[in-house]
């Protein structure tokens, strides 16, 4: 009850302002004679959004799926690489200009080649998002594994103890609010992904819906895909969030 | 004969740095004995931590000999407690864990030690705090959590590296006190206690806690003066008003400051 009064006189402000404008918004396009192709008043949008003629089941479950798949991916591959470099500077020295390089390139440019290469399909949307988001969760990784006090590696070295133990006891623990902070980006950037891959091809998905209404002048479902969008990527930042803090209590106040 | 724990045979240690050589130690001979008290007190940059990390064997010295219990040291010993400045508690793991480390570390079964692990935080007064996290505790309990974690697998030598360093100067001066109750200074025989080596930059710290200051000059790290501290034990928080305590302090920052005068030494 009291969390609740909270946090209304936390964000109140921002429900007014919220409310100010959508109602702004709507009485320009009602009386302003804005025209709905350019830009769908709020009540069309929400009818959009639940009635209309689009199955948003299909599209929304064909990008999340995408979106967790791409935000897995990154994870899996973006740890295992940074464990790698952490582990060994032969290794660390082979992947990291490589890696530098790799994302440099910008992605999205590379999305028409996945074409070519895979065709249509839920995978090579995935594997867009995971490429663009592994970067920052390497990166993370290494450093959380080597942010460890000499002092304590030297606690280590006293008691003779093999490197993989120092790793799984020491280093990769520490390395965890590092890595979670980086799938906080990786959660956005997953998102990203996954829509430009729709972009360029796809048979389905919220992306593929933004396309194909754009063409059809059919902007109010276009409006409502952008919602849906946005609320699958706040989920997925949510979840991550959710799970950082369950996971990694000690490390709140870090990032 | 009294036999030695540690013996130090003309320790020299230089490293390289950008701009050439260093001499950070030269001819340090020391010896402690079994159940002293030693500290080793001098400037920043004297090389006291570094002489602590070679007496454990985490830095190798480039001249002379170190010899502790018996054995030459050539890599890392296992039979030392370590405490440093900062307490390095792991913070994803609850006092009672971060005191078992050692065991896991050295690949004991950290189960059998429970009990004294347990034992350890009754003694350093951390009873109720076993499960805690370390940042639900203040600096001076951490602490005492770091020094029940070097004592865990009863080392015969605690090196401690100026261990109440970061702490403010009250909780500074009741760590002494807890620290020499830990050692054993009132219940325990001088042969039955731990040996301490003990680097601090605070003389008073120093005279209060030790049977011997050894003061150290800068650049390279040489012994300047090795004092007995002859005041009764147990020490309490009157001896720092005495007037002895008070002289041998004296006599000690004189050496620091190199304006020793006619001052008696042992």
């Amino acid at each position: 009850m009291t969390k609740f009064s909270h946090l209304g006189r936390q964000y109140w402000p921002t429900l007014v302002l919220f409310a100010f404008l959508l109602a702004s918004w709507q009485a320009a396009v009602s009386f302003g004679g804005i025209r709905e192709y350019l830009l769908p008043a709020p009540l069309s949008v929400w009818n959009a959004l639940w009635h209309g003629d689009t199955s948003w089941g299909q599209h929304i479950w064909a990008t999340t799926f995408e979106i967790i798949g791409a935000f897995f991916l990154a994870a899996g591959v973006g740890v295992a690489l940074g464990v790698a470099i952490a582990w060994s500077p032969l290794l660390a020295n082979a992947l990291v200009p490589f890696l530098v390089f790799v994302n440099t390139l910008p992605k999205v440019a590379i999305a028409p080649l996945f074409l070519t290469w895979m065709g249509y399909g839920i995978f090579p949307n995935m594997l867009m998002g995971a490429l663009i988001g592994f970067f920052p969760v390497v990166i993370n990784t290494a450093v959380g594994l080597s942010q460890v006090e000499a002092d304590m590696l030297d606690l280590g070295r006293v008691f003779n103890a093999p490197k993989w133990k120092i790793f799984v006891k020491i280093r990769i623990p520490n390395a965890l609010p590092y890595i979670l902070s980086a799938l906080k980006i990786t959660a956005t950037a997953a998102v990203v992904g996954a829509i430009v891959g729709e972009f360029v091809a796809s048979q389905r998905g919220l992306g593929y819906v933004i396309v194909t209404t754009q063409s059809s002048m059919n902007t109010s479902v276009a409006f409502a895909a952008l919602i849906w969008i946005s609320a699958v990527g706040l989920a997925l930042y949510g979840a991550v969030v959710l799970v950082a803090h369950l996971w990694a209590p000690w490390a709140e106040g870090i990032d | 004969m009294t036999s030695r724990l540690i013996d130090l045979d003309k320790v020299g240690m230089i490293y390289e740095a950008a701009s050439g050589p260093v001499e950070a130690l030269a001819g340090i001979s020391l010896s402690v004995e079994p159940g002293e008290f030693v500290s080793l007190v001098g400037p920043s940059g004297c090389g006291k931590s570094t002489l602590l990390r070679i007496v454990a064997g985490l830095r190798p010295a480039t001249a002379g000999t170190i010899t502790v219990a018996g054995r030459e040291v050539t890599q890392p010993i296992p039979d030392i407690g370590m405490v440093f400045q900062a307490p390095i508690l792991l913070k994803w793991r609850t006092i009672l864990e971060n005191v078992l480390l050692p065991a896991e570390l050295a690949g004991k079964d950290p189960g059998a030690l429970r009990k004294r692990a347990f034992d350890l935080l009754e003694m350093a007064g951390l009873h109720g705090f076993a499960d805690k996290l370390p940042r639900e505790l203040s600096g001076g309990m951490q602490q005492r959590a770091s020094l029940c974690r070097a004592l865990l697998l009863d080392p015969p030598l605690l090196l401690m590296d100026e261990p109440f360093g970061a702490l403010d100067a009250m909780t500074r001066d009741d760590m002494a006190l807890e620290l020499l109750r830990i050692w054993g200074e009132r219940d325990l025989a001088r042969e039955a206690r731990k040996t301490v080596l003990f680097v601090t930059h605070s003389i008073p710290e120093a005279v209060f806690l030790s049977d011997r200051v050894v003061v150290m000059s800068p650049r390279p790290g040489r012994i300047a003066a090795d004092l007995r501290i002859d005041l009764p034990r147990p020490r309490t928080v009157e001896l720092r008003a005495s007037e002895a305590f008070g002289r041998l302090n004296l006599e000690i920052f004189r050496t620091l400051t190199g304006r020793a005068v006619g001052a008696t030494s042992s």
